[in-house]
């Protein structure tokens, strides 16, 4: 037993060595400690619900996320807007649709099925109206940048007045936590953008958390779902280990040899 | 297979074994007498059948959504994350899986280096295990292409761009590989058929593995040789299988962790940017059961040679049997070699780190050296001990060790202590 957990001491003290190691080299993001980290972690029902509120108003007039329909927002685990308030939500916006039985296009409200309407129509045409600069689709946006919600979070709120020696084009912008400090999208948030229904002030931090906690989710719709399981699958496991642990001892008890 | 007798009880049993003689080999893996001695660095070839066996099942599920189009591959991903019924746990594990298999071999590959269960009779046994090696780095290079994302498309890029060392007809042979002028649909499909198969060549493999075993049967830690059945032995089951799944059931927790709670750790962000072959990521990195080989790769200037190094740096590892030239087998009796062999493990360590860094300044000299030392340690140091080292006294047996040896006794202390 002693040897046992020697040696997973071992692998683990490999591996997270290696994850520090890595961890120590970038530049020091904002943290904010997230409701949904750690092992019981949650998103703030509230804070998706403000969060998606931010993405509709701000980002999404460039930003797609076509991974996601509109019945995700009344799925377990999500902002778990009710039933209604996601249909009201889809059918505000127009999907094209068809073709009909007179082979013609036409557009339609939104329902449930729908994937996030798009801003524009395809990559080229949202790169040419933001100056060359493809906004990324912000489905897996969380995931696909090193840093993941900190990144985020920093990046928006990472807004500078560049130094004095740095020279800017038009339409670039100075950003802290940009990789090369230079980014193509304007300040996106400012003090009193949006007003919360739920009454809670929007400042810029407040803004920047809710929309990261509702990129989060994005990302990792299911992540509710996986840290629950996770619990259980481990409680199970140690419990099963103790039996087979003293199934062992009794079973290699009939010859005298150590195990 | 040893001969081994068996008579069913019940008619039918007799006569489907003198047709098919299954329940012979079912009673010969349970009878199978193994050294008492085997210690937790043992259980990894049962764990390791485990990844396979959990790898095969996730991937034919995961196979029935995905879609193996340039067009449609990230998506179908993305699908099977948001849409398909806990896909994304059959996602997690499958991709957290072949970490768990990598992180399980080197175990398995470095138990094997340590006790010398590779000398004579076991030569063969190791040769198929590094086939079996080979065949896995080949899938999971494969797999971690089929997701489409930025470091799938350059990491195919980069290694596919090997072939194109090769003189004469390396170009020719790297647009063949691709199927087209660049990384690209027909790249995409031909390596999911690929990823499809290898599963099953190592499964084939891994049969080959355990039979070729079971002929001299198992090594142990004080690496004599010993009498089979006897008072050194016990049968397979229960007494190893019952230790098999408890390792396993720990293993398990280790797997459940990364699963669960940092499925995305092992992987790089860029995986989740779609394919684009007019960006290029900043540093294209393997995975990292892949990075030593890579820190030797790009150690080398010229890159045929670099080539030649990274394949020679596993290639080998299949003459190991014939480099080392020590009559004894396990570490515990071979002190200088046991010194070495940890270096070694720094060493490879080592170059796993560099070789996530940027290939320039100190990062390239450290690769550099720790490259030299890997390819002195198996091509120089190992022959030489063989010849050279001062080995302590071989126990008799497993159940009755040297009497009167102190260093045999100290060892005991130790063990007494430990437990």
């Amino acid at each position: 037993m002693k040897n046992i957990l020697k040696i997973s001491f071992l692998i683990i003290l490999i591996l997270f060595g290696n994850f520090q190691v890595k961890a120590n080299e970038k530049l020091q993001l904002l943290k904010i400690d997230w409701s949904f980290k750690g092992f019981f972690g949650k998103f703030d029902r509230g804070s998706l619900q403000r969060g998606y509120q931010v993405y509709t108003e701000v980002c999404a007039s460039c930003h797609s996320m076509q991974y996601l329909s509109y019945r995700n927002l009344a799925e377990k685990g999500g902002p778990e807007f009710s039933i209604e308030q996601a249909k009201a939500i889809a059918s505000n916006f127009e999907v094209k649709d068809g073709p009909n039985n007179d082979g013609e296009m036409f557009t339609r409200p939104g329902r449930l099925s729908d994937k996030f309407v798009k801003p524009y129509a395809n990559v080229q045409e949202a790169a040419a109206s933001n100056g060359g600069a493809y906004p990324p689709d912000m489905s897996v946006l969380v995931k696909a940048r090193s840093g993941g919600a900190n990144y985020i979070y920093s990046v928006l709120l990472g807004y500078d007045d560049p130094p004095s020696d740095m020279i800017i084009d038009d339409g670039v912008y100075y950003n802290t936590y940009m990789p090369g400090n230079k980014i193509m999208m304007p300040k996106p948030l400012d003090d009193g953008l949006v007003e919360y229904s739920d009454g809670t002030e929007a400042t810029e931090e407040q803004m920047a958390k809710d929309v990261t906690t509702f990129l989060a989710w994005a990302a990792e719709p299911q992540l509710e779902a996986r840290h629950k399981m996770g619990f259980r699958a481990i409680i199970y496991l140690i419990i099963l280990i103790i039996l087979v642990y003293l199934s062992m001892k009794k079973i290699w008890s009939r010859i005298e040899s150590e195990i | 297979m040893s001969d081994h007798e068996y008579n069913p009880k019940s008619k039918f049993g007799k006569w489907f074994n003198d047709r098919l003689p299954l329940l012979t080999l079912a009673s010969h893996l349970a009878d199978y007498p193994t050294p008492k001695n085997l210690n937790y660095w043992w259980t990894f070839g049962g764990i390791l059948a485990f990844c396979l066996i959990i790898q095969i099942l996730t991937g034919l599920t995961l196979a029935m959504h995905y879609i193996a189009h340039a067009d449609f591959a990230f998506e179908s991903v993305e699908h099977i994350m948001r849409d398909v019924n806990y896909g994304w746990l059959i996602r997690y594990v499958h991709a957290n899986g072949s970490s768990m298999f990598f992180l399980a071999v080197y175990i398995h590959i470095f138990r094997s280096l340590f006790y010398g269960s590779y000398k004579s009779p076991r030569e063969i046994i190791w040769i198929i295990g590094i086939m079996i090696y080979v065949l896995m780095m080949a899938a999971a290079f494969m797999g971690y292409v089929l997701p489409w994302g930025q470091m799938s498309f350059w990491g195919a890029t980069v290694i596919t761009n090997l072939f194109s060392a090769i003189p004469l007809v390396g170009e020719s042979i790297v647009t063949w590989l691709w199927g087209g002028y660049s990384v690209d649909n027909p790249t995409l499909t031909r390596f999911f058929t690929l990823h499809y198969l290898m599963p099953f060549l190592i499964l084939g493999l891994v049969i080959l593995h355990i039979w070729a075993l079971h002929v001299p049967g198992n090594n142990n830690p004080i690496g004599i040789d010993i009498k089979k059945p006897s008072k050194d032995t016990v049968p397979f089951h229960p007494y190893i299988v019952i230790k098999d799944i408890f390792a396993l059931l720990m293993f398990m927790l280790l797997f459940a962790f990364f699963v669960f709670y940092s499925p995305n750790i092992l992987g790089h962000a860029d995986n989740y940017i779609e394919a684009n072959p007019l960006v290029t990521p900043t540093h294209i990195v393997p995975e990292w059961y892949l990075l030593p080989f890579y820190a030797i790769l790009r150690s080398i200037p010229d890159k045929l040679m670099g080539v030649v190094a990274m394949l020679s740096a596993i290639l080998v590892l299949a003459a190991v049997p014939w480099l080392d030239t020590s009559k004894i087998r396990s570490a515990v009796f071979r002190p200088l070699y046991k010194q070495f062999y940890w270096i070694l493990i720094i060493d490879v360590l080592i170059l796993g780190y560099v070789g996530a860094m940027p290939a320039e300044g100190l990062y390239l000299l450290v690769a550099r050296v720790a490259t030299g030392y890997y390819f002195v340690h198996f091509l120089v140091i190992l022959p030489v001990l063989g010849a050279k080292e001062k080995t302590i006294s071989l126990p008799l047996s497993i159940s009755r060790p040297v009497l009167g040896d102190p260093l045999n006794l100290s060892t005991d202390k130790k063990k007494e202590s430990l437990n």
